[in-house]
């Protein structure tokens, strides 16, 4: 045999065995321990379509960051004016990035604008009547503000998650203010959607015991607890009017765990504060007893117990009607801490594990049902010539699996349907060259120069017209989102593929089927 | 074995006048179902709104289905019933309850029908803005994708060959499109895939004819560049039945057992692939001729391939 063709062949059978390694982990559930060590032993990835799972989409309300910064700096204020005696009649934030600071009277003015100026250096503040500021972050800082959220909303998402115990989650930014969150496996959508959206601010406030919700004083908030009754199968709201003032928030805690109490088996979840967390809940207890203390996350109010001594040490529980997965929720995004502004979600996309098996099941049979019927129509028609080039077809549909694997590219559903159509359009190659050879075969020539001219003559031809697949699979993958850009993925690869095997590797196995043979005719 | 003989000479230039007039009518059926209905009918990924598919342990009585939901106000959801047990429905995205809409329905079928005979399978939700996004995107894509084609053939063939690939592009996309809002089938991101592969075939087909006529012209230059056309057609005949018919044949499978996720998708292929081999006879190739009907061979100098 010639050395030429010896080396090609040599080539074919090292694609075919560094494909099939590849593959392997993708067929097998269980490798071998020295596999693992030095193999390649990563399965195609398959997406939510196939595997069941959930996608979000949220976007950051980066607004309310800038919002909540101003909040803050209002209840800064309160505190800082009552020290210096200036009598103030609101600070409150009114629309976006304007925050409202009304004094009693006009002689207050200049001293409150000068205060704020000092507490807070780079904040733009303008005079608009005799009696009211406004304060505002210059454009540079609202960016920031609104870009920090964002990274900050990301990290505390991841954390989130990863806690909740999801293998494999993708947690990604999206442009300025999305955040894209694919979650596979998950069969309670639902609990992971409120778990990732929670903005999860915890405050402690006094609950005002002489108000009722009909007349609330100023300043004063109603906020709701709910209380789910699994006898009589309803939920109660009852209303609690809060005193103005947060005590304490969910910044300063260190650890949240689920606890059982020992009397009836009922979860809560026990907080830890850090040391200014303890300090501040020491004595805001010792300042408080007998009073009601309501915890509040996100504007409900899960307890409001009476206070009945200081309490030392820095540790607090939250406790409800709780299942044990809601206290665990609870405690995980406690520990991970608050988002820095709530987030909305713009798309969803949730499969259950079972529709995902169905489709893998009916997208394996369509495979399998057109590549069988090819494959028989193929050696059908051009005979041997059939064969050799479903050679190249069943090594093009491994390779294809192999280079999923080793990119770790996601496979989907419309993935399936791209595989599919590779192997129609695969055969395309294959038909040319033998079309070709067929001609020049009836122009006279011998089987060899026929076989030759064949393959030279189709290859342009098969090159122009895999390119212009090529770019249509280029521009599907770059705007395309999870299924479809897996239908891109699978399509470039098989078009290369495709172009590999038939022109190099059936080609090599032409040759070597010819080399020491001298045909009359051919089969084809 | 040959299906076609190979000396077949079918003068397909001839019947080119036939064949404007065959796309014509169909482009005008396809408009005209387009503009009767108002558009084309978007799916959830690019109208907006919320798409909850559920899967009932029996067969579930649709028009119940409909009372239940229209007496908790969710009177203007579709509700289409996907072989015996399954059963989608589509609400429309309103702003405010679209976060809730999917959890609303299931919980309105638990209540009505039994927690237990009643699963969710699939839910999908896009915001309007999303959704807004996604047209533009996808409208974008097709356009880069024509774009980057124009622009290879042109470099590998002549500007002419582009004008003649894009002429058939458009019209196979349209003519797809047609056949969409006839079925009244709906339009969603992956038949958007569908069309961008449907140009890639397409052209796929297109180019090895062209391909063919480019070398016949330099072989003979003198000849009329109508009969060349004609010729290159015939030559390569053979192989644009195999191929189509085997495109077609693994297409079929997709279309019968693939199962109705990606059941629009297959049919957008099915329709793609049959469209896009007429078109590639019968309007890529002639439109060569246009500028100039009895133009000998060699001025349409195709460049060296």
């Amino acid at each position: 045999m010639r050395t030429r063709v010896k080396t090609k062949l040599v080539i074919v059978l090292a694609v075919l065995v560094v494909a099939l390694v590849s593959v392997t982990p993708s067929l097998t559930g269980s490798l071998p321990g020295w596999w693992t060590k030095v193999l390649p032993s990563k399965a195609v990835q398959l997406g939510l379509d196939l595997k069941g799972g959930m996608e979000l989409l949220l976007e950051v309300q980066t607004e309310e960051a800038v919002n909540n910064a101003l909040s803050r700096m209002a209840s800064d204020l309160k505190t800082s004016f009552k020290e210096k005696n200036i009598r103030l009649n609101r600070a409150e934030t009114v629309g976006f990035n304007r925050l409202l600071v009304e004094v009693r009277r006009d002689k207050y003015r200049d001293e409150a604008a000068a205060a704020i100026r000092e507490m807070f250096p780079g904040t733009v503040v303008t005079e608009e009547t005799e009696t009211r500021l406004a304060v505002s972050y210059p454009e540079t800082e609202v960016a920031r503000l609104q870009e920090n959220a964002v990274v900050q909303a990301v990290e505390t998402i991841r954390s989130r998650v990863d806690e909740f115990g999801v293998s494999e989650p993708t947690i990604l930014q999206q442009g300025t203010k999305r955040i894209l969150i694919q979650l596979p496996g998950v069969d309670d959508p639902q609990r992971a959607i409120q778990l990732v959206k929670r903005t999860a601010v915890l405050k402690f406030m006094l609950v005002n015991e002489t108000a009722s919700a009909d007349s609330v004083p100023q300043g004063d908030v109603v906020r709701y607890g709910t209380n789910y009754d699994p006898a009589t199968r309803t939920t109660q709201r009852t209303p609690y009017v809060l005193r103005d003032r947060v005590l304490l928030t969910g910044d300063t805690i260190k650890d949240a765990r689920v606890r059982y109490d020992s009397q009836f088996g009922q979860a809560y979840v026990s907080l830890t504060f850090d040391s200014t967390g303890a300090r501040i809940f020491e004595q805001v207890t010792g300042d408080h007893v007998k009073e009601r203390l309501a915890i509040v996350l996100d504007d409900n109010v899960y307890s409001a117990p009476v206070i009945q001594e200081r309490i030392p040490g820095g540790e607090a529980q939250i406790t409800g009607s709780f299942t044990p997965e809601e206290a665990s929720d609870l405690a995980i995004v406690l520990r991970a801490g608050s988002l820095p502004a709530p987030v909305k979600i713009l798309q969803k996309w949730t499969v259950s594990p079972s529709l995902g098996s169905d489709s893998i099941r009916k997208g394996l049979m369509s495979i399998l049902f057109g590549f069988s019927l090819v494959i028989v129509f193929m050696v059908f028609y051009f005979r041997i010539s059939g064969f050799i080039a479903n050679t190249a077809l069943v090594l093009n549909l491994v390779i294809i699996m192999a280079a999923l694997a080793l990119f770790q590219a996601t496979l989907t559903l419309p993935g399936i349907a791209g595989i599919v159509l590779t192997i129609g359009m695969a055969v395309d190659a294959n038909v040319l060259i033998f079309e070709r050879i067929k001609e020049e075969l009836r122009s006279g020539k011998t089987v060899r120069a026929a076989v030759d001219g064949g393959y030279s003559k189709a290859f342009l031809t098969i090159v122009d017209a895999n390119v212009t697949t090529l770019i249509a699979a280029l521009v599907l993958f770059q705007f395309g989102t999870g299924q479809v850009k897996g239908f891109a993925v699978t399509l470039s690869i098989g078009v290369l593929t495709s172009m590999f095997t038939a022109i190099f590797v059936s080609r090599t196995i032409f040759e070597s089927y010819l080399e020491n043979r001298t045909l009359e005719e051919l089969s084809i | 074995m040959d299906f076609i003989k190979p000396n077949i000479n079918i003068n397909f230039v001839g019947k080119r006048r036939t064949a404007l007039i065959i796309s014509l009518v169909a482009l005008l059926i396809g408009v005209g179902s387009l503009v009767l209905k108002g558009g084309p009918r978007y799916g959830i990924d690019f109208a907006g709104g919320t798409l909850v598919q559920v899967k009932f342990t029996d067969a579930p009585d649709v028009g119940r289905i409909r009372d239940v939901l229209t007496d908790k106000g969710m009177g203007s959801a579709v509700i289409q019933s996907l072989g015996e047990e399954k059963v989608s429905i589509r609400v429309k995205s309103e702003e405010g309850q679209i976060d809730t809409a999917s959890d609303d329905v299931f919980a309105v079928l638990a209540e009505q029908f039994g927690p237990d005979s009643v699963s969710l399978e699939l839910v999908e939700m896009v915001g309007p803005q999303v959704g807004a996004d996604m047209r533009r995107k996808g409208m974008l894509s097709m356009l880069y994708a024509m774009v980057g084609i124009l622009i290879y053939i042109t470099l590998r063939f002549q500007f002419r060959f582009a004008m003649g690939a894009i002429a058939a592009l458009i019209h196979d996309i349209i003519i797809t499109i047609g056949v969409f809002s006839l079925f009244d089938k709906e339009f969603t991101l992956p038949v958007i895939a569908a069309l961008l592969t449907i140009i890639g075939y397409s052209l796929n087909d297109t180019i090895v004819v062209y391909d063919r006529i480019r070398e016949n012209i330099r072989r003979t230059p003198k000849d009329m560049l109508a009969s060349v056309i004609n010729t290159s057609i015939n030559q390569t005949l053979s192989r644009t039945i195999l191929t189509s018919g085997t495109t077609l044949l693994v297409v079929i499978c997709l279309f019968v057992l693939g199962g109705e996720v990606i059941h629009d998708f297959s049919f957008a292929l099915l329709v793609g692939v049959v469209v896009g081999t007429y078109s590639s006879i019968y309007i890529a190739s002639p439109m060569l001729l246009l500028g100039g009907r009895g133009e000998r061979a060699a001025r349409t100098s195709a460049r060296q391939g």
